[in-house]
């Protein structure tokens, strides 16, 4: 055992210094090759952070959403729908929610007007609440600034803002209005009674899916729709956008690999002439494969070491600035929030599979012919 | 499904592989048929330094796919949000009829592999590579298995329908259902630990002759075989009930999960790496007599015995201290 280490820390030792007499070469190497590390790692990172988000905002959503269809489109629902699901045992809470989307053809954007259950929320009547991307795209130069809404040409609204939400809950609140239920209806013409959707709480996670088979069979006309189908097409969503980035990186590491199939493949003079006098003093073939293993294995733990806290900068300090618009999607408000970092063994995995098998698989071949030539071959 | 970058990772592990082996079964068969070390020829010569390439190629690729049986667990069971009725990589494996057969072939290679690389490394401990033709025709039965392992991951993988309703863990380790895996949840736990425990001691006598006397690497390698057998039985009887501190759930998998802090892979790792290298002692012992080897053969096998009986005394330690910080009480 130990003649085996003290082999192998010779041969890196060795290995480590001849690496330092090529140096700007060897570096140039590195730095390539952490480039696709990089590449793959923000791709990941910013994935699995956005994942996180995702679960950590649902986590709070109520279990069912309950949706009226008529020709196939959402429509609105009545409050007696409201009741019938609440009487289904098994449900402890059904309410209706009245909310929609409002186009701001002044600056573009699509707000989200709600009305609040939480009454701390409740702003009071001819007031509302906004997301802190509203004064943002308004471009309201001062504090309590009031807020004018336009339906259509020459029609005015003005509500006066009772509170700007901060920035700690900018991915629930940046496009978002509250307003009182009389506001609501007023401004979008909803008649009483009416609402858009009903949420539902289940007291036991574990009823849910016999909830909604219940509730469908006696409800035909109303979708419903659970917070786990809402999380399911989330991830699949991030998911795709992830591999996206990493067919699209695939192209980069496909150069990579022939870049460093050439390199391996091409040795300088000098190179060839160290691996033919080693030869000569009675290194064999296994020794010399064993050291260019050694060289390979520093080379991608140097690139992998760099890539990944380069990536890890990228997404949890910069934001992710390189391929935020592509992962995360785009709005004309965008929340302004900060990643958590998420990061498991199983990026890291699949993350060093990803990247140094195929230098390995593309140095192998050129490292073999070199070591097993005959030295005066070598050196001529 | 596939746009997955642990499902990439693992194809792309898979077709080198197969490349690999592919490449390296066509070499096996001329290595067969043609290898002499005594000859001079041009032909031999070749053979002989391609031998270092094959060696090189095929231990990394077989390392990858060491990694890569983790990497396909630890997915499986990441992806059991995407599948309705999923809780851990039983559910996931179930979506389709390929899941368990895949995972079954990679642990067949995982096997194959060690057992490779351990007589890769015993060839090259004698100077006439005295068992290249042994090594070269193992080669041959790893390709199908490889091969088998791209096939199976790959439909696996394409046949991932996430609006399939799959079955959880606490269906499949029930004693209710007529099968191994419910017999196993159903055998009692002061039975599966006595036979674990009694299986224990047999390795442990058994290694401990094949230490001292150099020989009976045979029966250590069935008393590993059997502790490997009795562990994962009792894992799913009792040890995994105290780690969940739950008396009705078996489930072998659940135990890799973040909320029981990953203790299945202290189990599993030395568990896994301990039989295969007791299986490598096995049958490294039946080449004692090669003359060539006689030398330094007998140091690899004692190594490989002692790194081996590590593992299991590692893996007995993990699942002891399972039960004895669990605050469930089966017995008394």
């Amino acid at each position: 055992m130990s003649t085996w280490l003290n082999r192998q820390r010779a041969l890196a030792d060795f290995t480590l210094a001849a690496m330092g007499r090529r140096r700007i070469k060897n570096a140039a190497l590195v730095m390539v090759y952490a480039l696709v590390v990089f590449l793959l790692a923000s791709a990941m990172f910013f994935a699995a952070s956005l994942r996180h988000e995702m679960h950590q905002v649902l986590a709070e959503a109520p279990e069912l959403t309950v949706q009226r269809l008529i020709m196939g489109r959402q429509d609105l629902i009545d409050a007696a729908a409201a009741e019938r699901i609440g009487a289904i045992r098994g449900v402890s809470q059904a309410r209706p929610r009245l909310w929609g989307y409002y186009y701001d053809r002044i600056s573009g954007a699509n707000y989200t007007v709600m009305v609040p259950d939480d009454p701390d929320l409740m702003p009071p009547p001819g007031e509302v609440m906004i997301g802190e991307g509203i004064p943002r795209a308004r471009g309201f130069t001062w504090d309590g600034a009031p807020l004018f809404l336009s339906r259509h040409l020459g029609d005015l609204q003005r509500f006066n803002v009772a509170r700007t939400f901060g920035t700690d809950s900018a991915l629930m609140s940046a496009d978002l209005i509250l307003m009182t239920e009389a506001d609501f209806r007023a401004f979008f013409g909803i008649p009483e009674g009416l609402f858009t959707d009903v949420v539902a709480r289940v007291r036991n996670p574990n009823e849910l899916g016999k909830i909604v088979e219940k509730a469908a069979i006696a409800n035909p006309d109303l979708r419903f729709v659970t917070r786990d189908d809402i999380e399911r097409t989330y991830q699949k969503l991030f998911d795709w956008r992830e591999g996206l980035m990493a067919a699209l990186a695939g192209a980069a590491v496909l150069a990579f690999v022939i870049f460093a199939a050439e390199k391996a493949s091409g040795l300088s003079a000098e190179e060839s002439r160290e691996i033919g006098i080693l030869k000569a003093i009675g290194w064999d073939t296994r020794d010399v494969i064993a050291m260019k293993l050694w060289e390979g294995g520093l080379v991608s733990f140097g690139a992998f070491l760099i890539g990944t806290i380069a990536a890890y900068a990228h997404v949890f300090v910069f934001k992710g600035a390189l391929f935020a618009p592509v992962l995360r999607g785009w709005a004309v408000i965008y929340p302004d929030f900060t990643l958590t970092p998420q990061i498991d063994g199983l990026q890291i995995l699949t993350l060093g599979l990803l990247t140094t098998l195929p230098y390995v698989a593309a140095t192998v071949v050129p490292i073999w012919r070199r070591a097993s030539a005959d030295p005066d071959a070598v050196m001529r | 499904m596939i746009f997955r970058m642990p499902i990439l990772a693992l194809l792309l592990v898979a077709t080198l592989a197969a490349l690999t082996a592919l490449w390296s079964g066509a070499f096996a068969l001329g290595v067969l048929r043609h290898w002499d070390l005594t000859s001079m020829a041009r032909a031999q010569l070749r053979r002989e330094r391609m031998t270092e390439l094959v060696s090189t190629l095929f231990g990394a690729v077989m390392l990858a796919e060491l990694a890569a049986l983790l990497l396909f667990v630890f997915n499986a069971d990441r992806m059991a949000a995407l599948f309705v009725g999923a809780m851990c990589a039983v559910g996931t494996l179930n979506v389709n009829p390929w899941g368990f057969p895949a995972l079954y072939l990679k642990i067949a290679v995982f096997f194959a592999a060690v057992l490779w690389l351990i007589l890769d490394r015993a060839d090259r401990l004698g100077r006439d590579y005295p068992l290249t033709r042994v090594k070269y025709a193992a080669l041959l039965g790893i390709v199908p298995l490889v091969f088998g392992d791209l096939v199976l991951e790959t439909t696996y993988f394409l046949n991932l329908r996430t609006d399939v309703i799959t079955s959880c863990c606490s269906k499949l380790f029930t004693p209710n259902n007529p099968n191994l895996a419910n017999e196993m949840a159903a055998l009692g736990p002061g039975l599966s630990l006595g036979l674990l425990g009694g299986a224990g001691v047999l390795l442990a006598a058994s290694g401990i002759a094949a230490l001292i006397r150099g020989r009976g690497y045979a029966l250590y390698a069935a008393a590993a075989a059997l502790v490997f057998a009795m562990g994962i039985t009792a894992i799913v009887s009792v040890i995994s009930v105290y780690i969940y501190e739950n008396p009705n759930h078996h489930c072998p998998f659940c135990i890799l999960k973040p909320e029981y802090g990953h203790y299945g892979y202290a189990l599993y790792v030395p568990l896994f790496l301990a039989t295969a290298l007791g299986l490598g002692a096995g049958m490294l012992g039946q080449f004692r007599a090669v003359p060539s080897l006689q030398a330094r053969l007998p140091g690899l096998l004692r190594a490989q015995v002692i790194w081996s009986l590590g593992g299991f005394v590692a893996f007995g330690l993990a699942a002891l201290w399972a039960i004895a910080r669990s605050n469930l009480i089966l017995f008394g």
